[in-house]
């Protein structure tokens, strides 16, 4: 992975720089000192790093706008962060460039359960989100698995999703407002209580920029009521193909579970032998979860089993007791820890149609016995969006790049199969090199004509998202204006 | 102004389409079924979907439907229904609507509510920009963060940024059971009360709302047995708030769904559409001047009103469209910075001006 070359006058100004955010928003806003500024060097990607020149933790929406207008004023690069856990480099530093971390703002500003929304500050982490409104019955959809640690600023900036976003969507989906500072200090306010403003839809647009357009210091988000209960079933199969098949006809057949989550062998076994959850010695399982009252429940799982009987599972575990459903549940909520006990690896985020999934499937068992690394399926089936798990010696020369090539290679297919790159990772660095595999150099320039209009000097994590030779004009033409 | 058909574009292709946006000099009213077009929008040569038709490709199986922008709604709905699906969001229909128009209005139902927006089941679009170029964003799956989302930039752009050629939705199966639940004459106060304690509970309530005739009305969805048991235990939610008819069907809903136009037929006048927080629903009610009704919970207001009536000061986050009777008009307007956005991002997207747009 290749980074472009700081830009030295920025670094040699480092001083003068780090003076004037000080001047702009207090001392102890402001870290310069390369011991502490190294823990902000990389991101939940950990194999790229890079100390950046100096890190702004601001704690009000006007601190922001501050630290902007003097990183506007000084052509300083910005790259926001939220809590640092972002899979494909999305919050990695340049070393010209200040950190803009978010971590301070973490208030809940207000909470409506008439209106069914809560206005947060934008650090704060997703699930203390619904933790705020969990004792009124009520919770915040969008669960990345990092919900523990992720910031909710993050979550706009990567548009991420979960295991239950094939009932209640995505980020976008849940997203109604926003307070987001522009590169040059302005502060504007984008949606509404609705989630609808006149014009154009500029939140819409905002969410998934990966913090390329703006810093959204706060955020209004829908809030729901919680269901009356949930329930999984977990159904064993002989072959990760029948699997997939039971997963288009359970979506055809017009049931909509909350989640439909899959596993494969290799990640069976895994999970097996690092959390024992009990599963069944099979190809490959679901897990299917569904919601409501326990009648209402019966009656989606009755159906469910019709469905799934017709592929002659190995098994069919319906849980019958809060225990059982915490087991179904153990395996899938362990798999990457259990994955990273039995080696390195990387993980892959393409989504394809549903439809594809047996063909898919099948594929990448074909390449991954071609290439000699073995790769692990665990991912939300529902929605086609994957997770391989390519699994390698970090230590053995030669395995990364090999990684690498395969992990390009399986995210081609799901572009040819008609699915995307990233489902809810983002590109960041990761993938920025692969976006010509879906997009013409067309499109890829109507996308940067958005950051004209919101960053027209290409300040904010501009060397992200888009293939560095793409954005190169762009970003250059910053420095010589400089 | 209505846009000219004298001198009507119909491109029979993407790329037609491209070569005439390259050589267009003038003002151009992009044009589906022009049965969205707000008072005053659309001024220039009428620019028109009508040649691009049909389904591209539809996956019952994958919730997918890819479809030409010109082809009709009617024609999207019916292949949907054959296979027991359909749009979630329930657009608002006419004679002659197209599926373009739905992605380019954003136009939303009142199941917008629970299942969201047309830019929440809109996956993918295609269009040619101001600049003749053909450009393509999302794609076909529900899950899909790969570059900038400018799906949501195009959905509800009104033609502004460029022509729709091409629109991928996520599609929903049509639930087996359906049941309508509504109470009478309750005061602006006790109706918004209601809906918001039905929205608020475990019942996922797919539709509610208040008709002009004064019915507030609440839609439960799903699997028999599960409908008749949260109609039940909703109706029981609701009975301090008078006498809960329940009944099976959806046929309050079809005529919700046809606002503004179930208004604008009761009298001469303008009808506003106003957009707000369900908690200051009531009290805008109350400074209405004539018939009303409400969606979405009370977020969404109706209002007929004279033609030169103007809406009171709206709180904070609301705001009011003029979208029939006399020339549309937006209040509040936008702040500086905002608009300065709009204005470039049209700048960008069709550097000519060649849009004519919004009026």
């Amino acid at each position: 992975m290749q980074m472009p070359l700081p830009d030295s006058a920025v670094i040699a100004r480092r001083g003068a720089v780090v003076a004037r955010l000080r001047r702009a928003v207090g001392a102890g806003t402001v870290i310069d000192d390369p011991v502490e500024a190294r823990a902000y060097e990389c991101d939940a990607l950990s194999v790229y790093r890079c100390p950046p020149l100096a890190v702004a933790l601001p704690t009000t929406t006007a601190e922001v706008a501050a630290v902007l207008r003097v990183c506007h004023d000084e052509r300083v690069p910005v790259v926001p962060r939220g809590a640092g856990t972002s899979l494909a480099g999305g919050s990695m530093p340049t070393a010209d460039a200040v950190v803009l971390g978010l971590a301070r703002l973490n208030a809940v500003l207000e909470v409506d359960y008439g209106d069914r929304l809560i206005r947060v500050q934008a650090g704060r982490t997703n699930l203390s989100v619904s933790g705020a409104v969990d004792d009124a019955g009520f919770f915040y959809a969008p669960d990345p698995s990092s919900q523990l640690a992720c910031a909710i600023g993050g979550n706009i900036g990567m548009n991420s999703g979960g295991a239950h976003c094939l009932k209640y969507g995505v980020t976008t989906n849940n997203l109604l407002g926003a307070t987001v500072v522009l590169i040059d200090g302005t502060v504007v306010e984008l949606g509404g209580p609705m989630g609808e403003a006149p014009g154009l839809d500029l939140l819409g647009v905002i969410c998934g920029s990966e913090g390329q357009l703006g810093v959204v210091t706060e955020a209004t988000l829908r809030i729901l009521p919680k269901p009356a209960g949930a329930r999984p079933v977990l159904i064993g199969f002989d072959s990760s193909e029948t699997a997939g098949a039971c997963v288009a006809a359970i979506i055809r057949a017009g049931v909509l579970p909350v989640a439909i989550e899959f596993m494969d062998r290799p990640c069976i076994v895994a999970t097996e032998n690092f959390a024992h959850p009990g599963y069944p010695d099979c190809e490959a399982l679901l897990i299917v979860e569904v919601e409501g009252t326990p009648p209402e429940i019966d009656e989606q799982l009755a159906l469910i089993r019709d469905i799934a009987l017709r592929f002659a599972p190995v098994e069919f575990r319906e849980s019958k007791s809060e225990d059982e459903s915490r087991r179904i549940w153990l395996g899938r909520k362990s798999a990457f820890g259990a994955m990273g006990q039995r080696g390195d690896y990387m993980c892959l985020d393409g989504t394809i149609p549903v439809s594809a999934l047996p063909q898919v499937l099948r594929r990448i068992a074909e390449m991954s016995d071609a290439a000699g690394l073995p790769v692990a399926n665990v991912f939300h089936a529902g929605d086609g969006n994957m997770h391989p798990l390519i699994i390698f010696d970090a230590n053995r020369p030669g395995d990364l790049e090999r990684v690498e090539a395969l992990g390009a290679d399986i995210l081609r297919l799901c572009v040819e199969v008609g699915g995307c790159l990233t489902g809810e990772h983002g590109v960041g660095v990761e993938k920025r090199d692969l976006m010509g595999a879906q997009f013409s150099d067309t499109d890829m320039q109507a996308q940067m004509r958005v950051k004209d209009v919101f960053d027209p000097l290409w300040l904010l994590n501009a060397a992200k998202v888009f293939p560095l030779a793409t954005s190169a004009s762009r970003r250059e033409g910053r420095r010589n204006a400089a | 102004m209505p846009p000219d058909d004298a001198r009507a574009q119909v491109p029979a292709s993407e790329k037609a389409l491209a070569d005439i946006m390259r050589g267009a000099s003038g003002p151009l009213a992009v044009v589906g079924g022009g049965t969205r077009l707000l008072p005053g929008e659309g001024g220039g040569t009428r620019l028109s979907t009508a040649g691009l038709t049909g389904i591209t490709l539809y996956e019952p199986a994958a919730l997918t439907i890819v479809v030409r922008a010109g082809t009709p709604l009617a024609e999207v709905e019916a292949a949907l229904a054959a296979e027991q699906q359909r749009l979630a969001f329930e657009p608002p229909a006419a004679p002659g609507s197209t599926i373009g128009g739905v992605a380019a209005a954003n136009a939303s139902g009142p199941r917008r509510v629970k299942d969201g927006a047309a830019r929440d089941s809109l996956i993918g679009v295609t269009f040619v920009d101001g600049r003749g170029d053909i450009v393509r964003n999302g794609g076909r799956v529900m899950k899909n963060v790969t570059g900038y989302d400018l799906v949501k930039l195009m959905a509800g752009s009104r033609g502004t940024l460029g022509v729709l050629t091409e629109v991928a939705f996520k599609t929903q199966p049509v639930p087996p059971a359906c049941a309508t639940l509504s109470l009478s004459d309750l005061d602006p106060a006790r109706a918004v009360a209601a809906m918001t304690a039905a929205l608020t509970g475990p019942w996922d309530v797919t539709g509610a709302g208040v008709l002009p005739s004064g019915r507030t009305v609440l839609r439960v969805e799903g699997l028999a047995g599960s409908v008749a048991i949260r109609a039940e235990t909703l109706a029981q939610r609701l009975a301090p708030f008078g006498t809960v008819e329940v009944q099976a069907g959806n046929a309050d809903f079809t005529a919700l769904r046809q606002m503004p136009g179930g208004l604008a037929s009761l009298g001469t006048g303008a009808v506003w559409r106003i957009v707000c927080r369900p908690s200051q629903a009531a009290a805008l009610v109350g400074a209405l001047p004539g018939a009303v009704a409400l969606d979405w919970g009370g977020a969404l207001i109706w209002a007929q009103a004279p033609s030169d009536w103007m809406p009171p000061d709206l709180p904070a986050g609301a705001f009011a469209v003029r979208v029939h009777g006399a020339p549309a008009r937006t209040v509040p307007a936008p702040g500086p910075a905002v608009q300065r956005l709009n204005d470039q991002m049209r700048a960008q997207f069709d550097p000519r001006g060649l849009f004519s747009g919004r009026p």
